[in-house]
């Protein structure tokens, strides 16, 4: 595999366990989060003040991190989720924009310029780089979905989903509205935690536009395409609209546009995505499997 | 003082912009329950179509009417082809639905109009006004006058005339207000021509009032009008107005006066946040 095609996968696999995160929020626990970038960059920024100016290992920082982004994402979630659904949309939006804010603002974080200087992950020694670093990625994003299909089936999990589905039902049931919404939120940010650690890893260089609201949209696009509350919808949708702009490099010039059409036919016309329920790669799959035979 | 006096009289004008942004997007919450972030996409697009209607014909009234009349058919279009058809789904289908939209239309627009910022300069055709040293610019009395005029006909029309009455009845139990024979449809359609006119007007004023147009600049009233809506109470109209206004001045008074080391337009959120920890129905908002 040329250097090219591995930077690229990199990126994929990466994008991809921010998206897994966000798909426990969002596609089990029913929270709508625009502010997921948020996450994403307060896990690459401990990652990276950790490593340059602590001079700590990957191996003791990723798991720190993931606790700071986990931490940060109970204490921010405790006041947002109290609230409306619409509210918390908006909640969101505005913790994303105060957040970049202050990385852009304040000192400590390295203001626009950002921090550079981050080292690489060493492994026995060995530097990783290219495929061993790929490697890596897709050891986190396998333990990520495997967390997830965890979650679908423990019992903390379907009581989100039950909350997601609704909320007055599974309340009566004695669920605790509040309490298992926070346990999905803070198990999102920490897996957006993870991949902002490996992305801070990768680029060696962070800057605050790097984590913007339009990263959120992006990665909630991943999850539509792909299918929300689905365990592959974020797999194939990162693959999908991770491989879409290299594949269309001739027409960089229109591939925002390319991106709000595809997000907006993908929603208008299959709001469960494309691995979602009643998906029509779903109805051709069963129609496959059973031979035709929509009955047995 | 007089500095000062001037510097409130700046802000009030932004608050009015902001203002006549976020009554549409109040106006479309309050009967969709559609966060409608495009809207910003149709104020950019009524502020480019301003500027060219304008540097063809010469005639600002000509700018203002065309880009009100293309806006109503876009917001139309909008309603009609893509919000309706996803009511039926959880809130976040019409929400990504419509961010995606913005998305597409800034770029449209950048495309179109290509990425640099046209500057559109022109003197709005009002007197100058001048109290004791206080000097108000045209371009400023023309701010307050068209948006005090859109405030005080949108209030007429709301409060005093039937069509304000069949729009709040449909607002409350769309089901409901048919059944007394009020064609909802009909009057979502209005709603959503009077918000994207509304939009088109704020549109050419921010072009003209800051001297620009460019394919981004609805970007960052698309947010801060939903958090105005927050702080206003999510639907109320007049809250969201008075919001608006009250944040256009304390922005304009914070970077004029405190040296805070966040940048204005995450003045907005944080406001809205302090909003929904202290009081989480909004300002204007009535019951939980």
């Amino acid at each position: 595999m040329s250097s090219y095609v591995i930077t690229v996968s990199i990126f994929i696999v990466i994008q991809a366990i921010v998206a897994y995160g966000l798909n426990i929020i969002v596609g089990y626990a029913g929270q709508i989060s625009l502010g997921h970038a948020a996450f994403f960059g307060i896990g690459a920024y401990s990652a990276a003040l950790l490593s340059t100016r602590a001079g700590m290992v990957f191996w003791v920082a990723a798991p720190l991190v993931m606790l700071i982004t986990g931490g940060i994402g109970l204490i921010l979630g405790l006041p947002s989720l109290r609230v409306r659904a619409d509210f918390l949309a908006i909640t969101t939006i505005g913790i994303n924009f105060i957040v970049e804010a202050l990385f852009l603002y304040v000192p400590f974080f390295g203001g626009a310029l950002g921090i550079g200087g981050i080292p690489r992950v060493r492994f026995m020694g060995l530097r990783l780089f290219g495929t061993s670093y790929l490697g890596l990625c897709l050891l986190c994003l396998g333990a990520v979905i495997l967390v997830s299909w965890w979650f679908t089936k423990c019992w903390a999990g379907l009581a989100c989903m039950a909350l997601g589905e609704d909320e007055t039902a599974a309340s009566s049931m004695g669920i605790s509205p509040v309490r298992f919404k926070l346990l999905a939120f803070v198990i999102g940010t920490a897996m957006a935690g993870l991949g902002g650690a490996l992305y801070a890893h990768q680029m060696r260089f962070i800057a605050p536009s790097d984590f913007g609201f339009p990263v959120s949209v992006m990665i909630l696009s991943l999850i539509v395409l792909g299918g929300m509350g689905t365990l592959w919808g974020p797999l194939i949708g990162a693959i999908i609209l991770g491989a879409l702009p290299e594949i269309f490099r001739p027409f960089t010039e229109y591939r925002m546009l390319l991106y709000g059409v595809i997000l907006l036919i993908m929603i208008r016309f299959q709001p469960s995505g494309l691995l979602g329920e009643d998906s029509i790669i779903r109805k051709i799959l069963k129609k496959y499997w059973t031979g035709g035979n929509d009955e047995k | 003082m007089y500095l000062f006096i001037e510097q409130s009289l700046n802000g009030l004008a932004v608050g009015s912009i902001y203002a006549l942004i976020t009554l549409g997007l109040a106006l479309v919450y309050g009967i969709l329950g559609v966060l409608h972030v495009a809207h910003a996409g149709i104020y950019t697009v009524g502020a480019y179509i301003g500027y060219g209607v304008y540097a063809c014909t010469g005639s600002l009234v000509m700018a203002i009417l065309v880009g009100m009349v293309a806006c109503s058919c876009l917001g139309v279009l909008i309603e009609r082809f893509i919000y309706f058809p996803l009511l039926k789904f959880p809130p976040y289908v019409p929400l990504i639905s419509s961010i995606a939209l913005f998305m597409g239309m800034e770029e449209f627009c950048r495309l179109v109009a290509g990425p640099s910022v046209r500057t559109f300069s022109l003197e709005l055709p009002f007197p100058e006004l001048k109290f004791l040293d206080i000097v108000i610019s045209p371009t400023l009395t023309g701010i307050f006058a068209i948006s005090a005029t859109i405030f005080l006909v949108l209030w007429f029309i709301t409060t005093k005339t039937e069509l304000g009455l069949a729009m709040r009845a449909t607002s409350q139990d769309m089901d409901i207000a048919s059944s007394v024979g009020i064609d909802g449809h009909r009057i979502i359609d209005i709603i959503f021509i009077l918000g994207s006119a509304i939009a088109a007007v704020a549109g050419i004023l921010v072009g003209i009032y800051y001297n620009e147009v460019y394919p981004a600049m609805g970007t960052v009233p698309a947010y801060k009008s939903l958090a105005l809506i927050v702080v206003g109470g999510l639907g109320s109209v007049q809250g969201a107005v008075i919001a608006a206004l009250l944040l256009g001045i304390a922005e304009t008074l914070l970077i004029g006066y405190a040296n805070i080391p966040l940048p204005r337009d995450a003045l907005a959120f944080i406001a809205m946040i302090a909003v929904l920890l202290w009081r989480p129905q909004g300002l204007f908002g009535k019951g939980a």
